[in-house]
């Protein structure tokens, strides 16, 4: 089933949450048992993608030289209405703490990259 | 009870040439020879990691290196809390008699042994290998983030301040990496990082090496005592985090206090974590050293300066004296015994009977608190 809900960590443009059916834990990144109850009937769901931005900065140096051609490249952590919190990209410049956001994916390195832009940017 | 009985600390910077057995030995020698000791003489050796220097035993390839035949070793990793880890497991040992006299070790020579790049690249590891790695975070960014919920709650402008305080003690340190004064205006105009950390917010990447004796207590011996030592662990990744303003450095210091049956009203000095100016002002207010939002503003009225009510890193911390890696947080404690002894020269504040001293690894996930007492 889990194969079925896209996840950018796996190459396909979608962010994945698994939760808990015994105790509603939920978890972004995914064991497969809930590290709250240790109940292993998880089920995985897509997330909306939505979220308010809970810390951001803008990476001016890169960790190393093949990524450094992407810099300044904003990344933020953001508090998705789910219940979990994810790192993603995001403009590196004009995104505030607190700013509602919404998800799309871009390649970034070796691979796709969660993206996130202020509701209110088109 | 146990007691330090000798430090041994290189100089910070580039030391080209110098491997990482090499800086070990260095700074291994010198606490041997500050503790009046031959290397017969430790039954115990506890070592560090280093990032050049990869090896699945590194207590024993130094053992075997320096010329020890311990009858306990291993090594400890805990990222930047490793250095306060093995003084407090060196301390749990003596005290549960498992070994009589340890020698603690460590040393690195993370900047000449490889690029800065390179360093860059495998400190930034640390981070999630699916959830965060493939988005080009760095020790600076994940720091980066912390401080801007920082600034969003507090203001940051005057972090800057503990910059600019770690760089005058460090003027007066022997052997400290950077040494050129900076005002608070520089470090806000220096070179973008990870906004809003700038270069100068940033300890810089040095070779070094530090060395404790530390052993049951013994009238005839004489050194600090470590009354308190206590840890917390929350989380490992930053996305993990349950909170970017609340950590676990304040239950970890309450609890070494209480050990030590002290109050913070008691301490006299301050050694804490640096590595950049946030992790300071974060350490400092979670422990109660300052008010929420207000380390830099007490930097600025010289609170924490030697002069002041309460002297902070008088060696010039990891943002100046240097950091080495697990060597980094060590040089706190042996400026913390000198300060403590009276031999800090023109840094000496009057010697301190109680201090705290806070590490923290990870990006503020893991802690380790000490408190050490002069011997009476």
């Amino acid at each position: 089933m889990s194969a079925e809900i896209p996840d950018w960590t796996r190459g396909a443009e979608g962010l994945a949450l698994a939760r808990c059916r015994a105790c509603g834990h939920v978890q972004y990144v995914r064991r497969p048992f809930c590290p709250e109850c240790g109940s292993e009937d998880l089920g995985v769901e897509r997330a909306s993608g939505r979220g308010t931005v809970y810390a951001v900065t803008a990476v001016a140096r890169a960790p190393s030289p093949d990524l450094q051609a992407f810099a300044p490249y904003g990344l933020a952590l953001v508090d998705a209405p789910e219940g979990f919190r994810f790192m993603a990209h995001c403009p590196a410049e004009g995104v505030a703490i607190g700013a509602p956001v919404r998800t799309t994916f871009r390649a970034f390195g070796a691979g796709l990259v969660p993206f996130v832009t202020p509701e209110d940017q088109p | 009870m146990s007691v330090v009985t000798g430090i041994g600390l290189t100089p910070f910077g580039r030391l080209s040439g110098a491997s990482t057995l090499d800086l070990m030995s260095r700074a291994a020698a010198e606490a041997l020879a500050d503790a009046g000791l031959e290397r017969r003489e430790v039954d115990g050796l506890i070592t560090g990691y280093s990032t050049t220097h990869p090896h699945l035993m590194l207590s024993t390839v130094f053992a075997e290196h320096f010329g020890l035949r311990p009858a306990y070793a291993h090594a400890v990793q805990l990222g930047g809390a490793t250095g306060f880890a093995l003084v407090m497991l060196a301390h749990l040992l003596i005290e549960a008699g498992a070994a009589r006299r340890i020698l603690v070790v460590a040393g690195e020579n993370r900047l000449s042994g490889q690029s800065r790049d390179a360093a860059i690249q495998t400190l930034a590891q640390v981070g999630h290998p699916t959830h965060e790695v493939p988005l080009g975070p760095t020790i600076p960014a994940y720091y980066g983030l912390v401080a801007s919920r920082y600034a969003h709650e507090h203001g940051i402008a005057d972090i800057a301040e503990l910059a600019v305080l770690m760089r005058a003690n460090a003027a007066r340190t022997p052997g400290a990496h950077l040494t050129d004064p900076i005002t608070a205006a520089m470090v806000g105009e220096s070179k973008p990082i990870a906004a809003p950390l700038r270069l100068l917010d940033c300890c810089p990447v040095s070779d070094g090496g530090a060395a404790f004796v530390i052993e049951r207590a013994d009238s005839a011996r004489p050194g600090p005592a470590i009354r308190g030592a206590a840890q917390a662990h929350t989380h490992q990744h930053v996305t993990a985090a349950p909170s970017l303003t609340a950590f676990g450095a304040g239950d970890s210091a309450a609890r070494a206090l209480r050990q030590a049956r002290v109050g913070l009203a008691d301490i006299r000095f301050a050694a804490i974590y640096d590595s950049f100016t946030i992790t300071l002002a974060i350490l400092l207010e979670e422990i109660g050293l300052a008010p929420r939002g207000a380390a830099g503003r007490l930097a600025r009225e010289g609170h924490f300066s030697a002069g002041g009510a309460m002297p902070l890193n008088t060696h010039g911390g990891l943002l100046s004296y240097g950091h080495c890696g697990v060597g980094g947080a060590m040089a706190h404690l042996a400026e913390t015994v000198r300060q403590m002894r009276g031999q800090a020269g023109p840094r000496q504040v009057p010697p301190p009977a109680l201090a705290l001293l806070h590490g923290d690894g990870g990006v503020l996930s893991s802690h380790v608190s000490l408190v050490l007492e002069t011997s009476r």
